[in-house]
């Protein structure tokens, strides 16, 4: 009976792990060269941006929210950091740590608003999301090449990994980025309070849990983690573009559903939504492989796939309540 | 007068909601290592003083000592801080996250920084053990009963280091033997010193349990009595503000009343109805103009029977007869189609809704049954609604009011009004009279049994056996989720219901 309800927890999680390897073994049979360093290493440094993002989202899904202005944040610091450093000179480092900044600001305000006003997450992330495309375009209404020798250097450098294959800054980012939050999610008081909140804020207010704080942190981190994504979308593309991600919000939304956290909030898993975007990545790949196929077939797949997962988590909720 | 050895002393206190004088003038004393039990009907004023002393609202007058010094919670936080914890009759719990997460979430051990998981599994097990429980400290609380999650939030407040306990009407979903449990529990804590305010509506608990007991009614300071040298009548008679002898006179009454054997043919038949996992076969027989009590321990299967008849949840095995007919009952749809009603047991959760008003809640089933096509004509509406409010006397300033603001026995009387407003031919009542007061719930026994003298065929589950007894013409026993046996006429007795019960037992 333990190991049965134990094992009921965990499926969203397991059946991600499984897509993933499934897809993986799929793609090794078919094609030569799927099944190769290379080809795994370019899953973190593709999708590092997506990733980044992942980790927030996870914890504003957890707690029961959303955040859809990620994307724009994306765009906004991509813009910002190149007119920063093309056309005023700004070191490169100090230009990121104010786009950091930028982002704490912009998700502690959409925090504070959530809470204080006791406004939807979806209302005032949609402002939000609106808000920052605009000042991109304000900022530039063209791509902005970004050509620094600090940039290159950055860019350049990367950990070898042996059969001429390098983990570049941006990979490391992103699993540095999965390592903190799995860290904040499962051994700090602020990532176990989410939880709390997703599953029941009336509970959590009674039970005296800063519910506030913890609320405007989460909206603070999804800020700063997308003027991360930003950054790294910028080091990824070497420009600054203010039509950039558009809609990216959605395709980080899927990868941490598809990597097992319930829209509800009250559950999930950090680790599940990096093999959400590894899924993501891997799909992106097969398709890239197959050559025939548009990439539009991407959209597909992910949406017959978060189709699955939606079936497999109402399930689960329905059969957790038959139980007790 | 100042007391010493007063934990708290509240003086004055006055809250004001917009148009009710929720608080006047209360005066409250909670001393070191005594129980004392906070008394009063609906709208007495007891939670709004709780809220207040706990920080979830803001009083508008008055003073709180906290051991002679002045407090002031501003929220929940800063009471529990305080050393005052408070257990809601509803289980305030996170449902996904483990049990022992559940008691120690909000003061993680670490190490290194960093939760000590290990910590927190091990104190965990050690708490349940004291309180004799054994579950598994890793499972989510979801998969557990209520009555767990209520010992459970009871450990977390025990484990809050608390000196003042609250604890506002922990026992209604307990059965006896977890009720026990946790008076031992209760009188353990008393004797390491530290105050515990009570609150319940069953009146043996008050009478076990407290030393004092403090009556509030409508809001005002009625008297603070020694537990010992007050007579329950008396009790009772200081809670309702009703002469004595007219009360006790009114009751035997309404027991006259009752018992008038129905000789109508069988209306409805269920047999080996059943459910896997949930209600094994079972086969009952109600007639029209009939009271079918079903009493059981918690758990004993009075909900699963209840929602099988009604549809809620599909039997996979079984037959129900309406008048000789068999008829299909694979959805609630189904049942209202037949002129059945239903209110469930816990009214916020399945039966209002709250944000809407007295009116559209009691019109609700009605409206359903017509169509959306069809809608009731303004005025319709308005007459059933003052028809209902009369008829079973729902207390609210106007019947636009929002549901939410009712007390607990008018919110009650709101749902059966909306399934009469029907006019049913099968009413179910799971636990009408849960966890409201004892006027209110006499009225609701008093309407139960005049629904039954005009021809309705009753339903009612209650897990005070006095009243199934009082109410009933007939008695299911229910243990274990099977129906073990059928008490009826002279045989109706509480004693009789609990033998049922303990004799089968005994045979396993």
């Amino acid at each position: 009976m333990k190991l049965l309800q134990i094992k009921r927890k965990n499926i969203p999680f397991l059946a991600t792990i499984s897509v993933f390897f499934l897809i993986y073994l799929a793609g090794s049979l078919m094609y030569d060269n799927f099944f190769s360093l290379r080809v795994f290493v370019n899953l973190f440094i593709d999708n590092a941006f997506i990733g980044v993002l992942a980790v927030s989202m996870t914890f504003v899904i957890i707690s029961g929210g959303i955040d859809l202005s990620v994307g724009s944040v994306v765009a906004l610091v991509g813009v910002l950091s190149a007119k920063l450093m093309q056309d005023y000179g700004v070191h490169p480092m100090l230009a990121f740590a104010l786009c950091l900044a930028l982002g704490a600001l912009i998700g502690s305000v959409m925090g504070a608003l959530i809470h204080f006003f006791e406004l939807p997450p979806f209302l005032v992330t949609l402002v939000g999301m609106f808000l920052a495309r605009g000042l991109a375009f304000l900022i530039s209404l063209n791509s902005i090449p970004i050509k620094h020798p600090f940039v290159d250097k950055i860019i350049d450098f990367g950990i070898p990994l042996g059969f001429r294959t390098w983990l570049p800054v941006i990979a490391i980012i992103f699993l540095v980025i999965v390592m903190v939050g799995i860290y904040l999610q499962q051994f700090t008081r602020f990532g176990r309070n989410t939880y709390a909140i997703g599953s029941s804020e009336q509970s959590a207010i009674l039970m005296g849990l800063p519910i506030g704080r913890t609320k405007v942190l989460i909206y603070t981190f999804s800020g700063t983690m997308s003027a991360l994504a930003g950054i790294v979308y910028s080091l990824y593309t070497c420009s600054g573009y203010p039509l950039a991600c558009v809609g990216l919000e959605l395709d980080v939304i899927a990868a941490v559903v598809i990597g097992g956290t319930l829209l509800t909030g009250g559950a999930g898993l950090v680790q599940g939504s990096l093999i959400g975007v590894l899924i993501l990545g891997l799909i992106q790949t097969f398709i890239t492989f197959q050559g025939t196929l548009s990439s539009w077939w991407t959209k597909i797949v992910i949406g017959v796939l978060l189709f699955c997962f939606i079936l497999i988590q109402r399930y689960l909720s329905l059969a957790g309540n038959r139980e007790s | 007068m100042s007391n010493t050895d007063a934990l708290i002393e509240i003086r004055n206190l006055s809250k004001t909601f917009p148009g009710v004088k929720a608080l006047d003038s209360v005066n409250f004393t909670l001393r070191k290592g005594e129980v004392h039990g906070l008394m009063g009907e609906n709208g007495a004023g007891k939670s709004t003083l709780i809220k207040v002393l706990t920080g979830l609202y803001q009083r508008d007058g008055g003073e709180i000592l906290l051991e002679s010094k002045p407090f002031h919670a501003s929220r929940p936080q800063e009471a529990n801080n305080a050393g005052i914890s408070t257990l809601y009759q509803e289980v305030n719990l996170i449902p996904d996250l483990s049990v022992a997460e559940n008691i120690y979430i909000g003061r993680e051990p670490k190490k290194f920084g960093r939760i000590d998981w290990k910590k927190i599994y091990q104190d965990a097990e050690n708490d349940i053990r004291k309180l004799d429980l054994d579950i598994d400290v890793t499972e989510p609380v979801s998969s557990y009963s209520m009555a767990i999650q209520q010992l459970i939030a009871i450990i977390r407040a025990l484990n809050l280091s608390a000196r003042v306990l609250i604890l506002d009407e922990p026992t209604s979903s307990l059965d006896l033997a977890e009720v026990k449990q946790l008076f031992k529990v209760i009188r353990k804590l008393k004797n390491d010193g530290i105050g515990i305010l009570f609150v319940t509506h069953f009146l043996d608990q008050v009478y076990e349990i407290t030393d004092r007991i403090t009556v509030l009614r409508n809001g005002k300071f009625i008297g603070e009595y020694e537990t010992a040298k007050l007579p329950r009548l008396e009790l009772i008679a200081h809670m309702l503000g009703k002469n004595l002898d007219e009360f006790t006179l009114e009751q035997q009454k309404e027991l006259k009343t009752k018992k008038k054997a129905s000789d109508s043919d069988d209306f409805l038949r269920v047999e080996n109805l059943q459910k896997k996992g949930a209600m094994n076969p079972f086969s009952l027989e109600i007639r029209r103009g009939e009271v079918m009590g079903l009493a059981g321990l918690l758990g004993s299967g009075r909900t699963e029977t209840a929602r099988l008849l009604f549809g809620i949840d599909k039997h996979s095995g079984g037959s129900l007869f309406l008048d000789g007919h068999e008829i299909a009952i694979s959805s609630p749809k189904k049942a209202i189609d037949q002129n059945f009603a239903f209110c469930p047991e816990d009214r916020k959760v399945e039966g209002l809704i709250t944000e809407l008003s007295v009116r559209e809640n009691i019109i609700l089933a009605l409206q359903a049954r017509t169509g959306v096509l069809k809608p009731l004509s303004p005025k319709q509406q308005e007459e059933l609604a003052d028809k209902y409010i009369e008829l079973l006397q729902i207390k609210t300033p106007s019947r636009n009011q929002s549901v939410k603001n009712l007390s607990g026995g008018n919110q009650q009387k709101v749902i059966i009004a909306r399934w009469l407003a029907t006019d049913p031919v099968f009413l179910i009542l799971d636990e009408p009279t849960r966890g409201i007061d004892v006027g209110a719930k006499s009225e609701i026994e008093k309407l139960i049994l005049q629904l039954r003298d005009e021809g309705m065929a009753i339903l009612f589950i209650s897990s005070e056996l006095e009243e199934v007894v009082t109410c009933s013409d007939k008695i299911a026993v229910l243990r274990d989720r099977n129906i073990i046996g059928e008490l009826n006429g002279e045989e109706m007795e509480v004693g009789n219901i609990m033998r049922v019960i303990a004799e089968k037992e005994a045979v396993q």
